[in-house]
């Protein structure tokens, strides 16, 4: 059944979609020179500046790099981070 | 003057030495003065290649170290009229040589001769700093696959950062059978991947290594498409606009029910 799918040219994405997808994601780390250590250290960052206005789930907190596509069909690197919040600290009324 | 031409790729194994043999011989069928420098030293592979492995009395090292000269080194290619060898030694390594060296190297030879094609030793340390220093212009060979084409992009960031600027790149063991089905990343694909200006695309084509037993370069293989497709980039290095190779990808309706059936016939084994 699965072959038939592939014969009329639907159903499974092609491999080579999949390796130039990889290979677009694999780039954009290469090029920029952003090692898992580097990003690390940001997720690090972020995480002591979020924590003192929030309670996060360190554990599940997920930053990386990823291509975002854009209006005109290209498209952009951008820096995603996924942070679950546990519980918003009450800081008391807002200021300003 | 002649050009410094360095054959590149970073990964090992996609095609850079039978691609300066090729191109190097197609030039000098067109007339040019060629030599081809083997830059990887300790893995000497250019000359058997061109099937000149019982002529080398000197090589790469023998001149920079100053125990011969240039021209003792240089072997002429008796078939071909103007292409000249410059082995690699095989007994030392990568550090025999500093790129200050190569690059005198290269400018004593762009004297001589009309297109210097110096074939890249695999990875990113000394050799391939060697390799490249003395060369004006870089070809960038790779296969349609992720491995090759990461360590593609790797090297065209790497020969910009040694102003090296604008690499063409060269596609090599193209099957059209698996680009048709899906399976294989397309002309396009690589160069939208690698975002630079394509050379030429050789077709895979068991007459390589056919000919590259025999120790003959596959241009002289009329009906080779390797062949065809090698002189086809030596006319472009020379400045003319030939048109990247018609390959037929149109296989139509009954090829790909045999090949689904084909299929079947495997597993069923």
């Amino acid at each position: 059944m699965i072959d038939l799918f592939k014969f009329f040219g639907k159903g499974e994405s092609k491999s080579k979609d999949i390796a130039k997808e990889r290979l677009k994601l694999v780039l954009i780390h290469d090029r920029a020179n952003i090692s898992p250590k580097y990003l690390d250290m940001i997720k690090d960052d972020v995480i002591k500046v979020i924590s003192s206005y929030m309670e996060i789930d360190e554990e599940g907190l997920d930053i990386r790099l990823s291509r975002i596509p854009q209006e005109d069909d290209t498209y952009s690197t951008a820096l995603i981070a996924n942070i679950p919040i546990k519980k918003v600290k009450n800081l008391g009324p807002n200021k300003g | 003057m002649g050009e410094v031409i360095v054959i590149t790729s970073g990964k090992g194994g996609v095609g850079k030495t039978t691609a300066t043999a090729n191109i190097g011989t197609a030039l000098a069928l067109s007339g040019k003065r060629v030599v081809l420098v083997d830059a990887d030293i300790g893995l000497r592979n250019l000359d058997v290649v061109m099937g000149l492995e019982n002529r080398i009395v000197y090589d790469l090292v023998d001149v920079v170290e100053k125990v011969c000269r240039l021209k003792q080194a240089l072997i002429r290619d008796k078939r071909f009229e103007g292409l000249y060898l410059l082995p690699a030694a095989q007994t030392k390594d990568k550090t025999a040589v500093s790129p200050q060296q190569m690059q005198e190297l290269c400018n004593q030879l762009r004297e001589e001769f009309d297109y210097v094609l110096i074939d890249c030793p695999a990875g990113i340390e000394q050799g391939f700093k060697n390799a490249i220093a003395g060369a004006d212009k870089a070809a960038v060979v790779t296969v349609p696959e992720v491995s090759a084409v990461r360590d593609a992009d790797r090297i065209i960031g790497l020969l910009a950062s040694n102003d090296i600027m604008d690499p063409r790149l060269i596609i090599n063991r193209l099957r059209l059978d698996m680009v048709k089905r899906g399976d294989m990343m397309d002309i396009d694909d690589t160069i939208d991947i690698l975002g630079i200006d394509l050379l030429g695309v050789v077709p895979d084509d068991e007459r390589v290594v056919v000919s590259t037993n025999r120790g003959e370069p596959v241009v002289l293989d009329d009906d080779s498409l390797a062949g065809r497709a090698y002189k086809n980039i030596a006319k472009r290095l020379m400045g003319e606009d030939i048109p990247i190779m018609e390959l037929n990808t149109d296989e139509g309706f009954l090829a790909r029910l045999k090949r689904l059936f084909n299929a079947g016939k495997k597993r069923a084994l």
